[in-house]
């Protein structure tokens, strides 16, 4: 099960640090925790990027996420 | 408003055109003679990526009217090489990587042709305030600078 | 990996593939195409900062016969508010349409109302007079702490601060507000020795490219359309234009000419879908090219912003809590980079307890753009500028307290994950040696040093490489070149595939040539599309081993591959690159790779400066005397280019902190909208910029890259800003240095 941690800002719609996903595609964890969390919305968790394991990756929707990686939801910088 | 029949020489070789009173030299260049060589980058002489020679004169051609250059000689980027390879100072830009966007690359050049012509051992200080007219905002001119230095001695007959 | 690879081409100094156009002239930019036909068109703009647009009266204009095309908001689809993908990471379509013709109402000095097309660039400025807008004129808010007052007019009626437990009712200039934090900055504080607190403010600054934005377009018959403009994302040009005028993207091809500078600010729309419209209407090619002072007053200079910074440590050099708060102008419309500023202020420092509390408002001035690491140079300015007070505190070395709590391999970010392997310590290692740094301060100079830290981003890379039967190779990839970085995917392919550099010609394609590529920014390039033409040359070196197997009668392991030659391993034939491309024809075909990627893993990239400047106590004139740029490039690929984002940023860096700012009246109208009074660096003001490039290779990239171009305009802010406190004995809260404020300094105290 991978281990979602959340930022301080998505803290405040989940009321915890972290949660563990069964998922192991980060479609379907996004699946997973919006449906776990109401105030949490699908789509607005879809733009995001993604760290895992470290690794940021902009565009994760089909992303293998292997059990006990840690996901982490982050804002898609972009660059000048 | 009729237009004015100019009767000019660029970079050695007789042209003519037809220009409005209110045309500048870099508006004619660029749009009427096809030497997109010449940039325009603020049209007020602040910049100096239009920069050619009048008569052997560095000038911003965008602060020269089309109807100034009847009888004079223009020298823009197109007639820096001579055709069988590049200026020593087009070398040494490449050489030197001191260019990136190169926008402002063949204003500088210009630029720097006629310092060498003027002073041909200047000192970085020379150089640095005899370009001062040509802002990058790319490179911050550190490079520029060691090009023009390796051009000058180069020309000179140094190494 | 690549922690000691030995390279054959990579590294080298080689002259750049498209560097004989560039010095002849002949290089085509934004501005240089003219097409048969083609006519001009210009853009009316609001003389007001705030205002409704009671009603817009182009009837003047269209009777007028030397007008061939009149736009208007009108004129673009009917769109809802959508976030999608821009050059920026991601826009609200309906702002960006609006930015580029207003609809209801003029949010700043200089925004877009109409365009006339006519035949002649002067014809058409004449005829914008023959516009008539009547406007009811609102009070200006030009700053982001009146802009954030409870009573301040507000610019969007339906902006309800994001970012609260609950949706506020009133509307503001608020946007969005952000909180990041790790530990217990309270307890953090309690712990602490010696606590510096300061507030800063850095001005709107642009990014000045020489090159003003310019587009030729064309629209037929059958809505079929060509845009060529400079931008540093013609992919990203095509997504909004379409966007904004409801066209199919297969509709609508755009070419990337040559770009004069970016640096971020070339990543957004403002005159293309305009000139479409206008090509529509009139049946002829368009051309626009912006006036110097349009660029200024009406492109996205980057946010100004107030901060500030707060750190305790302990008396041994350990910083025990890190806050910060910042505000950041957006401008007209929302999404200022605030919240990268958020994610990079203190992150070059591992320290358990950190809070950072960030806002975006708008303003009435032009929308901000990108530019170079946004959000990051000011809210690390901020946080740099406190360590350094604090290192004078403790008398500490302020390389030695940073060496104390370096970020590094492990260390946990504010935003989430924990850094992989970084040069942040190599590079305050170099620093501390280095001769800049070992020289003693010239009697009455002053010295500042900073870091910097930007993520750099991977994203979506399409390249081919296709041989030509006499074994040269053309690449083709689809990110448009700022910098010089085609002799970078030169250097690449040609590490791959053995051969000389010079065999292999790279070219950008159009958006009809290859699938999507994501645009030149975010330090992507190098990194990015050097990894896709990496996997397209290994692609086309398969290729070559399972032809030659062929014709060898063995199977492709049978074959290796090296030095540009293929060997039959179970004999002793072999085929050069060229002879395998020559016979490629027989074989099945010529012999073609392509990837098509979504880079990860990209390496963020640490920099270090030291800046030591004069100052002049009668006028306040400060001069840059040594200044030395150390960065992290994990390889440099071409280490002149490399150099070259060193100084680049560098001195872009030392203009945001001693002279560039905008200035604006009381009815926020900007009265420097050139270059004369908006005063970049120039050749005179600088010394050379001693340049360190340090390589803490990147796991991710096969040759260790990490993207370069932009951290470097980070540390000179705080760089620069102590160089000048420490030179005069006063505190520098306020960007930039420029010499009437050094001056009040210096006198005031």
């Amino acid at each position: 099960m991978a281990i979602v941690i959340f930022s301080s800002e998505l803290q405040k719609l989940t009321g915890e640090e972290r949660t563990r996903a069964k998922a192991e595609v980060f479609k379907d964890i996004v699946a997973e925790i919006a449906n776990q969390y109401s105030a949490l919305e699908h789509d607005e968790l879809m733009k995001m990027a993604v760290a895992i394991d470290g690794e940021i990756i902009h565009t994760p929707f089909l992303e293998k996420v292997a059990p006990d990686s840690e996901v982490h939801f982050l804002y898609r910088i972009s660059g000048g | 408003m009729s237009k004015t029949h100019v009767t000019t020489s660029i970079n050695g070789e007789p042209q003519e055109f037809l220009c409005e009173p209110g045309d500048t030299l870099l508006d004619v260049l660029r749009n009427d003679l096809n030497l997109t060589g010449t940039k325009e980058g603020c049209g007020s002489g602040d910049c100096g990526a239009c920069s050619v020679t009048l008569n052997g004169r560095l000038v911003c051609s965008c602060l020269v009217l089309g109807v100034e250059v009847e009888g004079a000689e223009v020298g823009t980027i197109e007639g820096v090489s001579t055709g069988d390879g590049l200026h020593v100072i087009q070398e040494k830009f490449l050489e030197h990587a001191a260019l990136q966007c190169g926008i402002c690359t063949p204003g500088l050049i210009v630029s720097t042709k006629a310092l060498l012509e003027e002073n041909p051992s200047p000192t970085e200080e020379e150089a640095r305030y005899y370009l001062a007219g040509n802002l990058c905002r790319c490179t911050g001119y550190d490079k520029i600078i060691k090009a023009v230095m390796d051009s000058a001695e180069t020309l000179r007959g140094g190494a | 990996m690549s922690e000691a690879q030995e390279f054959k081409y990579i590294g080298q100094r080689t002259i750049r593939p498209d560097g004989f156009d560039k010095v002849t002239g002949r290089a085509a930019y934004g501005a240089d195409l003219t097409l048969p036909g083609m006519i001009w068109g210009k853009t009316l703009r609001s003389p007001h900062a705030h205002a409704k647009i009671l009603s817009i009266d182009t009837s003047r204009a269209e009777a007028h016969p030397e007008v061939l095309a009149v736009a208007t908001f009108k004129d673009f689809v009917t769109l809802q508010s959508e976030s999608i993908a821009a050059g920026e990471g991601s826009a609200d379509v309906l702002d960006l349409a609006r930015n580029c013709l207003a609809d209801d109402k003029v949010l700043y000095h200089g925004h877009a109302i109409a365009a006339i097309a006519a035949r002649t660039e002067r014809a058409a400025k004449d005829a914008l007079a023959l516009i008539d807008v009547k406007y009811e004129l609102l009070p200006p808010v030009m700053d982001v702490e009146d802009a954030m007052k409870e009573d301040a007019p507000v610019l969007h009626e339906d902006m309800f601060t994001a970012g609260y437990d609950e949706k506020p009712s009133k509307a503001s200039n608020i946007a969005t507000r952000v909180e990041m934090k790790m530990g217990d900055v309270e307890a953090g504080f309690a712990e602490a020795d010696v606590i510096v607190e300061r507030e800063f403010r850095t001005p709107t600054a642009h990014q000045g490219y020489i090159e003003p934005h310019a587009c030729t377009v064309t629209y037929d018959e059958d809505g079929q359309s060509m845009i060529w403009c400079c931008t540093q994302g013609h992919f990203d040009v095509r997504t909004s234009t379409a966007k904004v005028l409801g066209m199919e993207l297969s509709k609508l091809k755009v070419i990337a000419s040559e770009i004069g500078g970016g640096f971020g600010g070339k990543t957004v729309i403002y005159q293309e879908p305009v000139a479409l419209v206008l090509s529509k209407k009139s049946g002829r090619p368009v051309k626009m090219v912006m006036d110097r002072d349009e660029v200024f007053i009406a492109t996205g200079p980057t946010s100004a912003a107030k901060l500030k910074a707060k750190v305790g440590v302990k008396k041994d050099g350990t910083i025990t809590a890190m806050q910060g708060w910042m505000a950041y102008e957006a401008g007209a419309f929302k999404g200022s980079p605030m919240m990268p500023g958020v994610m990079t202020m203190f992150t070059p420092y591992d320290c358990p307890n950190v809070l950072v509390e960030g806002f975006d408002v708008v303003v009435n001035k032009s929308k901000v753009a990108a530019y170079r690491a946004p959000g990051a140079p000011q809210a690390e300015y901020a946080a740099e500028m406190v360590i350094n007070e604090l290192a004078e505190k403790l008398g500490m070395d302020p390389i030695d307290l940073r060496l104390k709590n370096a970020a590094k391999e492990g260390t946990q970010t504010i935003y989430g994950p924990k850094l992989k392997k970084v040069g942040l310590v190599e590079c305050l290692e170099a620093a501390k040696n280095s001769p800049h740094y070992q020289s003693a301060l010239p009697k009455g100079q002053g010295r500042g040093l900073a870091a910097g830290f930007w993520f750099n981003v991977g994203g979506q890379s399409s390249v081919t490489i296709n041989m030509n039967p006499d074994g040269t190779g053309t690449i083709v990839e689809g990110s448009p070149d700022i910098g010089g970085s085609r002799a970078s995917m030169q250097m690449m392919a040609a590490e791959v595939l053995q051969i000389e550099p010079r065999h292999l010609r790279p070219i950008i394609a159009d958006t009809e040539n290859l699938p999507y590529s994501q645009g030149t920014g975010g330090s992507r390039t190098t990194f990015a599309t050097g990894m896709a033409v990496i996997e397209a040359s290994e692609k086309v070196v398969a290729q070559v081993k399972e032809r030659a197997a062929a014709v060898w009668n063995v199977t492709a392991d049978q074959v290796e591959y090296a030095d540009g030659v293929a060997r039959n391993t179970a004999g002793e034939d072999s085929m050069t690159l060229a002879e395998v491309c020559k016979g490629a024809e027989k074989t099945g075909g010529q012999i073609s790779g392509s990837a098509n990627i979504n880079a990860r893993g990209a390496g963020p990239s640490f920099a270090v400066h030291i800046c030591d400047v004069a100052v002049d106590q009668e006028t306040g004139k400060v001069d840059v005397t040594r200044y030395t740029a150390i960065q992290d490039a994990g390889k440099a690929i071409h280490p002149g280019y490399v150099e070259g984002q060193l100084q680049g940023g560098a001195v872009q860096g030392i203009g945001w902190a001693l002279n560039e700012e905008y200035v604006f009246n009381k009815d926020g109208v900007m009265e420097n909208p050139g270059f004369l009074d908006y005063r970049i660096p120039l050749a005179s003001d600088l010394p050379m910029i001693e340049t360190i490039i340090v390589e803490v290779p990147n796991a991710f990239h096969p040759y260790g890259v990490r993207g370069v171009g932009e951290s470097g305009i980070i540390p000179p802010l705080g760089a620069v800003g102590y160089a000048v406190g420490n030179a005069i004995g006063r505190k520098v809260e306020e960007l930039p240095c420029s010499p009437p404020r050094v001056l009040a300094l210096i006198q005031n105290g």
